[in-house]
C-alpha cells in the first residue's frame, strides 16, 4: 500500500527534470545589446557582421561579443555607455536597409539555448516601454472611397454624355439624367463597369438615381486601409529603431503598437500618429493675393495658402507631385546651416518635376506641408471625432535651374522637424488618419522597480507560507513545501516554454496561486488526520485521505479554472496577464500538490510499518 | 460519528445563522447605500483621462506643479504624492478634446530632467468599452460557475454559491466605495479572483455536505450541514490564512501599482471565508435541501463511473 510503481516515479522525476531545465534560463541575467536587423525583405548576412565588427573595432568600442541570433545580428556590451555610443556609430555607418535598436539579450549558455531554453518574456510594465492603441478613422476611409467612385462614375458615364449632373450626398452619389433612356443606358454601364456601386432602394426617381458603395466593397476598402496603415506603421517603427516591436490588427479598425524599451516616448507618439505629407505647387504669379483676400474672390485655378507665420500666398490648384512619389528622404544641414531635407522622387514624380522646372524656370515653386489630425471630443456625453487639416507653406523659392528627381527643400523650423519630416516621407504616409485612443507608457525606472518589488513580494509571501506549513503539518508540511517550490518552478518553466508575457498582474497571479496551491495539500492533510481518528490503520488513512480529497480538490479547482478562463477570454491587458498565470498555476498545482506530494509521501511512509505520522 | 472524539471543535454555526443574517444584512445595506450615494471612485481605465507619474530627484513641490497646471488651464487636475514624496501622480479628467498629446505637453511644461515613470491615456470611447467588457466578464464568469455547480451538485447549491458570490462582491465593492479607493482594471481582476476564491471555499463545504448526507441515515439537514462546516473549518481557516499571508506580502511589498489589487483581494478573502461558512450554507438550508435531493446526482455519477 502507498507505493507508486517504479515507472510512475521515473516519469514524475523525468517531468520535473524537464520542467526544471526549462525554468533554468530565467536564472541567467541579460546583457545590454544592440540588435541589427534588415528592413523589409533584406536579411542580414555574414558580410554585414564582419563590417559591423570592423566598424566597432575601428572606433575602439568595447563589446563583449557579436553573433547571429534569430536572423539578427546581436552585439553584446558590458556597460550602457559603450552600448549607446555604438548605436550612434552604427546608425551613422549603416544604410537605411538596417534597423539598429537597443535591446536586452538574455545571456543563456549555448547548451541551454541549444535545447530551446528561453527566459520568460517580460511585459512592458516590467521592462519599460510604450503601448499604443490606434484607431483608424474609418469615416475618412469611406469618404475617400466615395470620392474615388465619384470620379470613376463620372469617367464611365462621360463617354456617351449619359448624365446631367452627379452630386455627393453624405455617402451617396446622386445622378440626374436628361431622359429615361439615358438613365437605363447608364444603369447598364454601371452594372458592367462599376459593379461595386449599387442602386439604393427607393432612390430611383424618373430622372434620378441614388448609388452607394456595396457593403462588401466598403469593408474591403476599410480592410485595405487598415493593412496599409499597419505597413506604414511598421516602416516608421523600423525607422525609430526598436527591438522586438509588436504591431498588429485588433478588431476591424484598431492597431496595437507595442514598443519595448523606447526611451523617447514623446517622439514615438509624434511619429506614429502623424498623417503628414508634402505637396509641390506653383505660385500663382499673375494674380495678387491681397486683392483676392479683399475681394473675397479667389482666381480660378488658384487657392490661398498660408505660411506658418500667417503670410498668405496664391498657389495653383494643380499639384506637381506629392509625398506619394518620394522614394527617399534624408535630413541634413544645408550650406547656410539651415535644416533641410534631401528628396529623391520616383520616375513619374521626377518626370513631372522636370517638365515643370523646364516650363517655369524663374518662377516660384512652393512646398506645402499637409497634416491631418483626428481627435475625439466629448459633446453632450457622446464621443465625437473631430478632424482638422493643416496646410502650411514651408517654403516658396524661385526655380533656378531644371531638376528632376533629386533636390533639397528648406524652410523647416528645426533640425528635429527636418528629421521627423524626412522619416515620415521615407516611411510613407498613412492611408487614413489614425488617432491614439489608448496609451500606456512605463518608464525604465518604474519597470525595474516593478520587477524588484514583484520579486520581493513573491519571495516573502512564499517564505511565510513555507514557515506556516512546516509549523502546522511538520513532515507533511515539508512535503507540501517541496511540492509548492516545484509548483513555482513549473509555472516559471511553462511560462518560459510557451513564451507567455509576464506582467505585474501576472506576478500577482503567481503569488495568489502560491496561496491557493497550498489549499490542495491542506485539504488532503486535514482529511488524513480525520481518517486517522476514525481508522487506526495509518497507511489506509493516507490512502483514503488522498482519495477523498481528490474529488473536492477537482471540484474546487475546476470552478476557479472556469473563472480564470473567462477572465482570459473577456479581459484585456492587465486582466489577461493575471488570468494566464492563474490558469497555469491552478493546473500545475494539481500535478505538484497531488501527484508529486503523494510520490514523496509514499517514499517516506509507503510500505513500512508506521507507528505515528508527523502531521 | 462523534466529532468531539475526533478533536474537531463543535461550533453551532447553523444555530447562529440568524445573527449572521443580521450581520450580512447590515453589511449589504451599508455597502449598497454607499454604492448608491457616493458610488465608486473609478480610475481612468473606466472614465478615460490622463495619468502621469513623475519621479523627482528631490522632494517635489506639489503647489508649484498645481499652479503650473492651473496657469495652463488644464481642467480637473489632481496632483498628489505617490508612494514617496519624490514621486508625483498627476491625474487629469478627460479634456474638451482628448488626445494622447496632452501628456507630452504637460511633461514638457513641467521642465527638463524629470523621470517619466508612467503615462497612461485612455480615450473616452475606450473607457466605456472597458467598463462594458469588465461587466460582461463578471457576468459570464458567474453564469459559467452557475452551470457547473448546478451540473455537479444541484440547483439549490448553485443558487447558494451565487448568493455567496454576490454577497462577497457587493461588500468588497462597498468597502471600495466607503473608503473611496480608486477602482481600476487591476481591482476588477481582483474582484473576479475573489469570485473564484469564494467559490472554491463554498464548493469544499458543499462537497462535504453532500458526502455527509449520503453517509448518514439522519434526515434532518441542519445537523448535517453543521457537521460539514465543522469538519471543513480547519481547512477553511488554514487556506484563508496562507492566502492572506501571501496577499499581505503583496500589499506591503508589491508597490503602489499593485496595492489596491492586493487590498481588494484581502477584503474579498476575509468576506469570502465568512460567506462560505454562513451565507452559502444558510441559503441552501433556506431553500430546503434534503437527503433525497442528493441521490440523483449520485446515481448519475455511478453511471458515469460505470462507463468503460
Amino acid at each position: 500500500m502507498n507505493h507508486y510503481a517504479a515507472w510512475k516515479n521515473i516519469l514524475i522525476v523525468f517531468f520535473l527534470f524537464i520542467l526544471g531545465l526549462y525554468a533554468l534560463p530565467n536564472l541567467y541575467g541579460s546583457d545590454l545589446a544592440i540588435q541589427i536587423s534588415g528592413t523589409g525583405d533584406y536579411d542580414v548576412n555574414q558580410r554585414d557582421l564582419d563590417k559591423i565588427n570592423d566598424t566597432l573595432s575601428d572606433n575602439e568600442v568595447d563589446f563583449k561579443s557579436i553573433s547571429f541570433e534569430n536572423e539578427n545580428i546581436l552585439v553584446r556590451f558590458s556597460d550602457s555607455q559603450s552600448q549607446l555610443s555604438s548605436k550612434a556609430i552604427l546608425k551613422d555607418s549603416l544604410t537605411r536597409n538596417y534597423v539598429v535598436a537597443l535591446n536586452l539579450a538574455p545571456s543563456i549558455p549555448q547548451w541551454l539555448s541549444g535545447v530551446g531554453g528561453k527566459a520568460m518574456s517580460l511585459g512592458l510594465d516590467l521592462r519599460g516601454g510604450v503601448h499604443f492603441l490606434l484607431e483608424v478613422d474609418m469615416e475618412a476611409v469611406t469618404k475617400m472611397a466615395v470620392d474615388r467612385y465619384y470620379n470613376e462614375l463620372r469617367a464611365a458615364l462621360r463617354k456617351d454624355k449619359l448624365y446631367k449632373k452627379i452630386r455627393k450626398e453624405e455617402n451617396l452619389l446622386i445622378v440626374s439624367f436628361k431622359s429615361e433612356e439615358f438613365k437605363n443606358e447608364a444603369k447598364k454601364v454601371i452594372k458592367k463597369d462599376l459593379p461595386d456601386l449599387v442602386i439604393v432602394d427607393g432612390s430611383e426617381l424618373e430622372l434620378e438615381l441614388g448609388l452607394e458603395i456595396s457593403a462588401s466593397a466598403q469593408s474591403a476598402a476599410k480592410l485595405s486601409a487598415l493593412k496599409q496603415n499597419i505597413t506604414t506603421l511598421r516602416n516608421r517603427v523600423n525607422e525609430l529603431g526598436v527591438a522586438e516591436p509588436i504591431i498588429q490588427q485588433q478588431g476591424a479598425e484598431r492597431i496595437v503598437v507595442q514598443l519595448p524599451g523606447v526611451q523617447d516616448t514623446a517622439r514615438a507618439k509624434e511619429i506614429l500618429g502623424a498623417v503628414a505629407t508634402i505637396e509641390f505647387r506653383m505660385v500663382d504669379e499673375k494674380n495678387d493675393v491681397q486683392t483676392a483676400i479683399q475681394s473675397g474672390k479667389t482666381p480660378a485655378g488658384s487657392k490661398i495658402y498660408k505660411f506658418k507665420d500667417g503670410r498668405p500666398l496664391l498657389l495653383k490648384t494643380n499639384v506637381i507631385t506629392t509625398g506619394e512619389n518620394i522614394v527617399d528622404a534624408s535630413s541634413s544641414m544645408d550650406e547656410n546651416n539651415q535644416p533641410s531635407v534631401s528628396i529623391v522622387l520616383d520616375s513619374s514624380g521626377g518626370r513631372s518635376m522636370l517638365d515643370t522646372t523646364k516650363e517655369f524656370l524663374g518662377y516660384r515653386m512652393a512646398v506645402v506641408f499637409i497634416e491631418n489630425q483626428v481627435e475625439t471630443a466629448m459633446e453632450d456625453g457622446v464621443a465625437v471625432k473631430k478632424r482638422s487639416k493643416t496646410q502650411d507653406i514651408i517654403n516658396a523659392a524661385t526655380i533656378q535651374g531644371t531638376f528632376s528627381n533629386r533636390f533639397q527643400i528648406t524652410g523647416l523650423d528645426s533640425a528635429r522637424e527636418a528629421t521627423n519630416l524626412a522619416l515620415l516621407l521615407r516611411a510613407g504616409s498613412l492611408s487614413a488618419p489614425v488617432e491614439i485612443i489608448e496609451e500606456r507608457t512605463i518608464g525604465p525606472s518604474l519597470g525595474a522597480d516593478n520587477i524588484q518589488k514583484g520579486l520581493i513580494s513573491v519571495l516573502v509571501g512564499f517564505a511565510l507560507v513555507l514557515v506556516f506549513m512546516a509549523w502546522r503539518y511538520r513532515v507533511f508540511g515539508l512535503v507540501a513545501n517541496l511540492a509548492l517550490t516545484l509548483n513555482l518552478i513549473t509555472i516559471i518553466s511553462i511560462l518560459s516554454l510557451i513564451q507567455a508575457t509576464l506582467t505585474l498582474p501576472g506576478i500577482a497571479g503567481i503569488v495568489l496561486t502560491v496561496g491557493m496551491a497550498v489549499d490542495a495539500n491542506v485539504l488532503i492533510f486535514e482529511r488524513i488526520k480525520e481518517e486517522m481518528h476514525s481508522n487506526k490503520n495509518i497507511q489506509k488513512a493516507i490512502s483514503l485521505g488522498y482519495e477523498k480529497a481528490l474529488l473536492t480538490i477537482a471540484d474546487a479547482n475546476i470552478t476557479t479554472l472556469i473563472a480564470s478562463i473567462v477572465l482570459f477570454s473577456f479581459g484585456t491587458g492587465p486582466i489577461k496577464g493575471f488570468a494566464v498565470t492563474l490558469t497555469i498555476g491552478i493546473i500545475t498545482s494539481m500535478f505538484t500538490a497531488i501527484i508529486v506530494s503523494r510520490a514523496i509521501i509514499n517514499l517516506i511512509y509507503g510500505g513500512k510499518k508506521v507507528e505515528e505520522l508527523a502531521i | 460519528m462523534n466529532l468531539r472524539s475526533l478533536n474537531i471543535p463543535v461550533i453551532d454555526f447553523v444555530g447562529k445563522r440568524k445573527f449572521a443574517l443580521i450581520f450580512s444584512a447590515i453589511l449589504l445595506i451599508v455597502s449598497i447605500a454607499s454604492l448608491g450615494l457616493q458610488g465608486l471612485k473609478f480610475g481612468i481605465d473606466f472614465t478615460g483621462g490622463t495619468l502621469i507619474e513623475l519621479g523627482y530627484e528631490k522632494t517635489a513641490d506639489l503647489e508649484i506643479i498645481r499652479s503650473k497646471l492651473a496657469t495652463a488651464e488644464y481642467e480637473g487636475a489632481n496632483v498628489q504624492y505617490f508612494g514617496s514624496d519624490t514621486e508625483v501622480l498627476i491625474q487629469l479628467e478627460p479634456q474638451a478634446t482628448s488626445s494622447a498629446k496632452l501628456s507630452s505637453s504637460i511633461i514638457r511644461m513641467l521642465g527638463e530632467g524629470i523621470d517619466v515613470r508612467r503615462v497612461e491615456f485612455v480615450g473616452p470611447k475606450v473607457g466605456e468599452e472597458l467598463t462594458n467588457d469588465g461587466g460582461l466578464a463578471m457576468l459570464y464568469a458567474i453564469i459559467g460557475i452557475l452551470i457547473y455547480v448546478a451540473f455537479r451538485f444541484e440547483y439549490r447549491f448553485a443558487l447558494g454559491s451565487i448568493a455567496a458570490i454576490i454577497h462577497d462582491v457587493i461588500i468588497t465593492l462597498g468597502v471600495f466605495s466607503i473608503l473611496q479607493i480608486e477602482f481600476d482594471l487591476t481591482v476588477l481582476a481582483a474582484i473576479l479572483a475573489v469570485i473564484g476564491y469564494s467559490l472554491n471555499d463554498t464548493i469544499v463545504v458543499f462537497d462535504r455536505i453532500r458526502e455527509n448526507f449520503l453517509a448518514t441515515r439522519h434526515v434532518e439537514p441542519e445537523p448535517i450541514v453543521n457537521e460539514a462546516l465543522n469538519q471543513t473549518l480547519s481547512r477553511t481557516l488554514m487556506t484563508s490564512l496562507t492566502t492572506l499571508l501571501v496577499l499581505l506580502a503583496l500589499f506591503y511589498l508589491g508597490g503602489e501599482v499593485i496595492n489596491s489589487f492586493a487590498g481588494a483581494l484581502i477584503i474579498g478573502v476575509i468576506i469570502g471565508t465568512y460567506s462560505s461558512i454562513y451565507v452559502a450554507s444558510s441559503m441552501i438550508l433556506a431553500l430546503g435541501i434534503s437527503k433525497e435531493d442528493m441521490l440523483p446526482s449520485e446515481k448519475e455519477k455511478k453511471e458515469i463511473d460505470a462507463r468503460p
